[in-house]
């Protein structure tokens, strides 16, 4: 099952992987960008709606019959990353090689050719299929749209697939709608669906979270069953470190894009580095009453991907975060608020009118302006929003407090963006972690 | 039916107590019977949660509480809350109490919230609904309050809905129940919409509310972890009837039922080592098993589960359980204890 780090694994200086074999799927500097369509006004001047970097940069490589799990909150472009793998979501730059294939440079006919290698399983099953037919004629679909026109061919397979999934009697689901299924039964029809073309890799986005718990793990078991049965390689897409942590040989954890924290299933659990990877493991509510941790969450949600933080974009949510992070012009917005939640309402009044609308902070830059009474009452007002949080990480990034016109400016040091960097058996994109010299 | 349940002594009386409810659907196939003879007590301040797998009449439970039940749907039972049944009240009256004595949360915050108001006109309006005689500053006052409790700064009073994240939305709905301070909330699935963080910040919130507040809440929730996290008894549902009620601790410690037993251990969890599930899937309430309705899919049925309702008892430590293998044995027919041959279950009658 899941592999260690150092032994078993052949040490390769190929990035994001510790397999030696020649990948199956081999993921390079990958990019997925989407463009805004932005306000009627916007478009008629021309002006740039700006983009989403849903992945931004990654490098993955599959070996053969591995499970590797992509792991994030949504908005971490894993479901893209994911969608990429089968040409669903165009790359922007980079490339992905399936066998040594590139997808770009396939016509559309032969990338519909090379999905029967690469399939699909879908979180939601009931969205997932068509309601008007019945599942003999979804599971057998994919063998007509990949050329195979004779129906008794076709039904054989069926049977055969729906066979594999458990849905047996098959008799007596060959006839039904998926409105005659429960959830499960209908994720097993998917994945009947994703298996009849005998594909080598299945792409799993979020394939039991939409299931009930006594489920899940039927679903789980079934998918360990293919993948020893078929030779099988997954890439599972999940928001569960639980679930991952069972099922996958490789972890990658994601956020906002990129690829944060990625190795073997064992380390990233044992020594979690990625202050985002420790967060989600300390976020998994535990069963046990007698188990109970007091948390320490970070705060706030995925920040918009149009406009991500400086720096890391982490850091705004980061308790280990340095000076050098990525500290700007939002962070302090967000401070100052969190400050305003704990005032009364006259202080909040008397403090509004002395430092006025925020909403100039929203633009992201290394220093802002603050205050609009003078500097003195400026500088009073920060010393009393620190003097409340004192250890927040943010003043950790303040480089200096000048006056300037009716009030101050901040500046915040030099943020650096960190790339993934090895670290003991995994990589991690973090400052904390210095960059080992390649041995 | 069963006898009256009293909880675990409380020196206070409990806010709310469910007597014998039971909640049916009308359908061209016969009455769904969603929840059918539910018993159970709240104290102030305490947090109630109501695990079980979909369809096993949580969600209907928690509405029929509160009487928010579609047209068509029947209910039946007692519910008391400050010496007045809710169910058998005129609906002016249940009116009057909804939202100022008890409050809902619900799953999707985005659904609940007008899109084309403003967040303040949202708690003015709750706020002058069932406060008229409140002046304009002290709505303000009280609503900028519950806010800040929520940790949304006042600067955001302005906003609308889809001007905040969605873990920021699900803080304004618990917000904007709290802001006439119920004396109990049904939440119902608050955190399954949102991401893994947010989730476990929502869950630190009601978690908070017990001690900061005297807010009884009952928490309904398909996962285990969260009632281990946020809430201080606990009552499992299969099949429409509350199979074992009692603390956290002692229930997932020592589960007296199988169905409890089996549903902790088909969780995944940071610990699974080996993949447990239940088989089979839950029964069609239209024409649910006789006798016990679990001992299709129980390991260890007996021969009595199959054709005589289990009765409601004491847990040895505390709590209530209806299950045939923790007694009373004197009720159990002779022979009845031998094992239940079960009809070999294929995988196709599974979820």
């Amino acid at each position: 099952m899941p592999t260690k780090p150092d032994s078993t694994m052949p040490d390769s200086t190929m990035p994001g992987s510790g397999l030696g074999a020649s990948p199956i799927v081999d993921v390079r500097d990958l990019s997925v960008h989407f463009g805004l369509r932005g306000g009627t006004l916007a478009r008629l001047f021309g002006r740039d709606a700006g983009v989403v970097k849903a992945v931004d940069g990654v490098n993955l490589a599959l070996a053969p019959g591995e499970v590797v799990g992509l792991v994030g909150e949504s908005g971490s472009g894993k479901s893209t990353l994911g969608r990429s793998l089968l040409g669903l979501a165009p790359a922007t730059e980079g490339s992905i090689k399936f066998r040594g294939q590139d997808l770009a440079s396939l016509s559309r006919r032969s990338l519909r050719d090379m999905r029967r290698h690469i399939q699909m399983v879908f979180q939601d099953p009931s969205a997932a299929l068509n309601p008007a037919m019945t599942i003999e004629e979804a599971v057998g679909d994919a063998l007509r749209v990949h050329g195979m026109r004779s129906a008794a061919e076709r039904r054989v397979k069926v049977i055969d697939a729906l066979e594999r999934v458990g849905l047996s009697p098959v008799e007596l689901f060959l006839e039904k709608y998926p409105r005659d299924l429960s959830g499960g039964q209908k994720q097993r029809v998917v994945i009947a669906r994703a298996i009849i073309t005998g594909p080598s890799v299945l792409v799993a986005d979020e394939p039991i979270s939409m299931l009930d718990m006594s489920v899940r793990a039927k679903i789980l078991q079934l998918m360990l069953d293919l993948k020893k049965d078929l030779g099988l390689t997954y890439v599972y897409i999940t928001h569960d470190l639980a679930s991952a942590k069972y099922f996958c040989d490789r972890i990658a954890i994601m956020y906002l894009g990129r690829i944060v924290e990625i190795g073997p299933t064992e380390e990233i659990f044992a020594n979690p580095r990625h202050p985002y990877t420790k967060a989600l493991l300390r976020a998994i509510p535990d069963p046990d009453p007698g188990r109970q941790l007091p948390r320490d969450l970070p705060r706030g949600e995925v920040p918009d991907a149009a406009q991500p933080p400086l720096g890391c974009s982490f850091h705004p949510r980061c308790s280990e975060a340095t000076d050098i992070c990525g500290w700007e012009s939002r962070d302090l917005r967000t401070i100052v608020e969190a400050h305003w939640t704990r005032r009364s309402p006259e202080e909040y009044e008397a403090e509004r009118s002395l430092v006025g609308d925020l909403d100039h902070l929203e633009r992201p830059e290394k220093s802002a302006t603050l205050g609009k009474e003078g500097a003195e009452s400026a500088r009073a007002f920060l010393d009393r929003v620190r003097s409340e949080a004192p250890d927040d990480p943010m003043w950790r990034g303040v480089d200096m407090i000048e006056d300037e016109g009716s009030g101050v400016r901040v500046r915040f040091h030099e943020g650096v963006d960190p790339a993934l960097r090895r670290s003991g058996g995994v990589e991690v994109a973090c400052v904390l972690y210095p960059e080992e010299s390649e041995a | 039916m069963e006898p009256a349940i009293s909880m675990e002594a409380s020196s206070t009386d409990p806010v709310i107590s469910a007597r014998d409810v039971r909640v049916w659907y009308g359908t061209t196939r016969g009455a769904i019977r969603a929840v059918d003879g539910v018993s159970f007590d709240i104290a102030p301040g305490e947090t109630l949660g109501l695990v079980g797998e979909s369809g096993c009449g949580k969600s209907t439970l928690g509405r029929g509480l509160m009487g928010l039940l579609p047209p068509g749907a029947k209910r039946d039972g007692e519910v008391w809350f400050d010496g007045k049944d809710v169910l058998s009240m005129r609906p002016k009256d249940a009116y009057r109490l909804r939202g100022v004595e008890l409050g809902m949360i619900f799953q999707e915050p985005l659904t609940r919230l007008n899109p084309l108001l403003r967040i303040s006109d949202h708690f003015e309006e709750t706020i002058k609904q069932h406060d008229p005689g409140l002046s304009k500053d002290e709505i303000k006052q009280r609503a900028l309050d519950a806010l800040r409790q929520m940790g949304i700064p006042p600067t955001r009073y302005r906003s609308y809905p889809h001007e905040f994240s969605g873990g920021m939305r699900q803080r304004l709905m618990i917000a904007l129940a709290l802001v006439l301070k119920p004396a109990f909330i049904v939440a119902d699935e608050p955190t399954t919409a949102l991401d893994v963080l947010v989730e476990a910040q929502i869950v630190q919130i009601l978690n908070d509310l017990r001690r900061n507040f005297r807010t009884s809440l009952l928490l309904i929730t398909h996962n285990v972890g969260i009632v281990a996290e946020a809430c201080d008894r606990v009552a499992v549902m299969y099949a429409g009837r509350i199979v074992e009620q009692g603390r956290v601790a002692d229930v997932f410690e020592n589960p007296q039922h199988p169905y409890t037993r089996e549903l902790l251990r088909s969780t995944i969890s940071l610990r699974t080592t080996g993949l447990n599930f239940i088989p089979g899937s839950p029964p069609d309430l239209v024409d649910p098993p006789d006798g016990c309705r679990f001992h299709p899919r129980c390991p260890e049925a007996m021969a009595v589960c199959a054709t005589k309702n289990p009765i409601n008892i004491e847990r040895p430590t505390g709590g209530r359980v209806e299950c045939w293998l923790v007694g009373p044995q004197e009720e159990i027919p002779e022979g009845g204890t031998r094992p239940l041959k079960q009809e070999e279950l294929a995988v196709a009658d599974e979820a």
